[in-house]
């Protein structure tokens, strides 16, 4: 399946994208992509442990089922305000 | 007027029309809150900041603090809207106005909503100071935890 994955503020920053398309297997979850993300940029490793993650603007969990055309996004630590 | 009260925008806030779009006859109190651009931060001298935003999901956070603060508030009604792109000194980034029969509750709605926008809203401040620039990183941004909303929530009722 093909998935676009939405990047924000210093995530966007240390991978150079503010969004990308990436092919990820039938069963993939929202962690899948995170996984194929870090491969591609190790410099947003350490984010592993404070992201959020939001599919097709909505919020949603790491373990959250992913389907073809979904948008995926990956959210630093938020400081709105 | 019930559209429109949960709003990500790069123009400047207006507070007053803000807070009147709550307003109703009904209303004896509207409290409003205005987040400011600070000249300090953790002992650097800020030139400015740019805030960037997820902003559907913004503003699908705000309705849901909105949704939230109804369920303790009842007769408030309640405004969130955050501005973004690079806002100056002393100029607002964000607006929060709650309006109610009596003072009290407005209080504490207006309180709960900036706690809330803190915790949970996908917004960013990149921060500019004298002699470099950082990305400010505070809260993962979790809206079903429940301990963060209590804390919200106590503050809120302090």
């Amino acid at each position: 399946m093909l998935v676009t994955v939405r990047l924000f503020a210093r995530l966007r920053e240390l991978t150079g994208t503010t969004e990308l398309t990436q092919e990820l297997p039938d069963n993939a979850v929202a962690r899948t992509a995170w996984d194929a993300l870090v491969r591609e940029y190790p410099a947003i490793r350490d984010y592993e442990a404070s992201i959020s993650c939001a599919v097709n603007e909505e919020y949603a969990r790491l373990t959250t089922p992913l389907k073809h055309g979904d948008e995926v996004a990956f959210l630093p630590p938020v400081s709105g305000g | 007027m019930a559209t429109n009260r949960f709003q990500i925008s790069a123009e400047p806030l207006d507070t007053v029309r803000i807070t009147g779009s709550v307003s109703s006859p009904g209303c004896g109190a509207a409290a409003t809150f205005v987040g400011l651009v600070r000249d300090h931060n953790v002992g650097r001298r800020v030139l400015w900041l740019d805030y960037e935003a997820y902003e559907p999901l913004a503003r699908t956070t705000f309705e849901r603090i909105g949704a939230e603060a109804s369920a303790h508030w009842p007769s408030v009604a309640l405004a969130i809207h955050h501005r973004v792109g690079r806002i100056a000194i002393g100029e607002a980034s964000v607006v929060i106005a709650a309006a109610s029969a009596h003072r009290g509750d407005a209080f504490a709605a207006c309180r709960y909503a900036i706690e809330r926008v803190k915790q949970i809203a996908p917004v960013w401040k990149h921060e500019h100071f004298e002699g470099g620039e950082a990305w400010i990183e505070g809260a993962t941004a979790d809206p079903d935890d429940e301990a963060a909303r209590q804390t919200a929530f106590a503050r809120a009722c302090s």
